[in-house]
């Protein structure tokens, strides 16, 4: 007699596009575009999008290994709980195939087409994140999302990479600004959804620590990622485009993190300062690549 | 295993032939523009 175990049916192609986490790769795919496109050197277009594609498929395949990895704890939490995985559309085993081959298509496909150090960049930021943050780290420490964040960090740096064939002092700006930027963007988010990681038993730092460490933490991250945001422009490495836009973006960040930092409230609403910093991180961060384009291209 | 089973299982696997299809034909057509714009820089330098 054999074992019952459900076979599924073939999972839908829609569902692999889902492993891939399409809106986070949204602003990987930007950043590493901005990234290349700041580089003070002319890409062919084809290498260019050759490039972009590869660090696409590779942020794709990190979040599918991440799904095939973390499918028990997407299980349990409202905002993860209809992926492929917990919502019993897919075999586990498919999502690892599929997640390790297409990050070998996608390093293998950068060193060919494009460069050594490209692809070298692109496998670390993929064993980086599934391996570090995914497998080691999210589970067992708070700190689980400032190191996670280094992971992604790196697709500006790809992109130069990509354009140069080496690495310089503005992308790895770039690759601390959005390091630093992960810890209070995150943090913002999960002092909203505190309840979905309490319940998936993930140490979050406001699920481990509480409310007023995580706060303190935002506005303590928040220092260093305002100095480096600014930097490239009083170092020189970039015009006043980027220098004014860049200011301007980081005192809103500050005034919205400081409101956070000190458990501001706004009378009916709750959390709405939390909601609106992590709603503008994302465009802080948007804007601020964006600058770096324009400043470049037409200063 | 049920008609609609079968059903659903054909069709999944129709969908997904296409896109695997479509996929190829242009990681082809990439791999045709990849070798032009080498051939272009190699040239060039």
């Amino acid at each position: 007699m054999t074992s019952a175990t459900p076979i599924l049916p073939p999972a839908d192609w829609r569902d692999f596009v889902a492993l891939t986490k399409p809106r986070v790769m949204t602003l990987v795919v930007f950043t590493g575009l901005c990234g290349m496109l700041a580089a003070p050197v002319a890409v062919d277009p084809v290498l260019g999008f050759t490039a972009i594609l590869c660090i696409a498929l590779g942020a794709g395949a990190a979040g599918a290994l991440n799904q095939w990895y973390e499918a028990d704890l997407d299980a349990v939490m409202k905002r993860t709980a209809q992926r492929p995985l917990p919502a019993g559309r897919m075999e586990r085993q498919s999502a690892l195939h599929f997640g390790v081959g297409l990050g070998a298509f996608s390093v293998i496909l950068m060193g060919l087409a494009v460069n050594l150090a490209a692809a070298a960049i692109l496998l670390v930021s993929i064993l980086f994140y599934v391996l570090i943050y995914t497998v080691w780290l999210k589970r067992r420490t708070p700190q689980n999302i400032v190191i996670g964040g280094a992971a992604g960090a790196f697709p500006p740096l790809i992109g130069w990479a990509a354009a140069t064939g080496q690495v310089a002092l503005l992308p790895l700006l770039l690759f601390a600004l959005v390091f630093l930027w992960t810890p209070p963007h995150f943090w913002a988010l999960a002092l909203f959804v505190k309840t979905d990681y309490a319940n998936a038993g993930v140490p979050m730092l406001p699920v481990v620590a509480g409310e007023a460490v995580t706060r303190r933490q935002i506005g303590l991250y928040t220092v260093p990622m305002a100095a480096v945001a600014i930097a490239p422009w009083p170092l020189g490495l970039t015009g006043a485009i980027y220098g004014v836009v860049a200011l301007a973006m980081t005192v809103v960040f500050g005034v919205l993190a400081a409101l956070v930092t000190r458990g501001a409230t706004r009378a009916g609403k709750t959390m709405a300062f939390e909601k609106q910093l992590f709603a503008f991180s994302i465009l802080y961060l948007f804007v601020i690549f964006g600058a770096l384009v324009a400043d470049r291209w037409f200063a | 295993m049920t008609p609609e089973e079968e059903h659903l299982i054909r069709r999944r696997q129709k969908s997904r032939a296409i896109v695997v299809a479509l996929l190829l034909a242009a990681f082809v057509v990439l791999i045709f523009f990849i070798t032009i714009a080498k051939i272009r820089q190699g040239m060039a330098h």
